[in-house]
């Protein structure tokens, strides 16, 4: 064995403190990239043109404990058969997966509003997207603040 | 096991809209966590929810791991006819729950 020197030592480090990254790289795609969001509501929507309106997400903008966190989409304008919301899809930014749920209903409804408790994994933007029934697609966005995240660090 | 939590109002008025909350009892996990070990806990969550009124399918839902722990859902519906709404949970692992509720229409 060669004499350790300064130089062998920087290096050895060097390379420790790469191979210490590599794990950390692996895990980044438990997160969903805000090209994932995009792509899963392509999924949904297609090539069909998506606008701003008509759609009411309502979540508390900020949240303590993100593995409860209560949500409400409703969509306005009256339930009729010729003018109705077929379903509603919603989606986040940085959960492992987009999906939320996605939500089929019709006119007999009566109100197109659904409720339902969802996880957060971090602070991000969720988007609710309504599909009515002339084909077209209405969203709506909110940024929720969240405290504690929902499966961070959780270990059983 | 009664898993589920219904609220469904007994009596209503012909053309009322009103309002069907549900709620069923299951851990929903995710398929994202680890154990101390480092190994993946398999994912385990409810899936699908369908709701039937006098048979005819009203609401559905495809659910993810995003969905909190015992799924909450609640929705609207016109009060038609007299009858019964059954409710329908499937999951992973071969989960099933059903359960129902009677309404009466005047």
């Amino acid at each position: 064995m060669a004499v350790p020197t300064r130089r062998k030592f920087l290096r050895l480090t060097g390379q420790a403190t790469i191979a210490g990254m590599v794990p950390m790289v692996s895990l980044r795609p438990l997160e969903a990239t805000p090209a994932m969001l995009a792509s899963a509501i392509r999924n949904v929507v297609g090539e069909a043109p998506v606008r701003t309106g008509k759609v009411k997400l309502d979540i508390p903008p900020l949240v303590e404990n993100g593995n409860v966190v209560p949500m409400t989409v409703s969509v306005a304008g009256a339930m009729t058969a010729d003018d109705h919301v077929r379903s509603i899809h919603v989606f986040n930014e940085k959960n492992p997966q987009p999906n939320i749920g996605n939500f089929y209903l019709g006119p007999y409804a009566g109100r197109a509003q659904v409720s339902t408790r969802i996880r957060l994994a971090d602070s991000q933007k969720v988007v609710a997207i309504a599909h009515l029934s002339d084909g077209s697609f209405w969203s709506a966005s909110a940024d929720i603040v969240v405290t504690l995240a929902a499966c961070d660090g959780e270990l059983i | 096991m009664a898993a589920a939590l219904i609220n469904v109002p007994a009596r209503a008025k012909r053309g009322d809209i009103i309002e069907i909350k549900t709620l069923m009892s299951h851990i929903m996990e995710t398929g994202y966590r680890r154990t101390a070990a480092g190994d993946l806990v398999t994912r385990d969550i409810v899936t699908s929810f369908t709701c039937r009124y006098n048979g005819k399918e009203i609401f559905h839902a495809d659910l993810f791991p995003a969905i909190a722990a015992n799924p909450f859902l609640s929705f609207f519906i016109v009060a038609q006819d007299s009858g019964k709404f059954e409710f329908e949970w499937i999951g992973d692992r071969g989960f099933s729950e059903t359960a129902s509720a009677s309404i009466t229409v005047e």
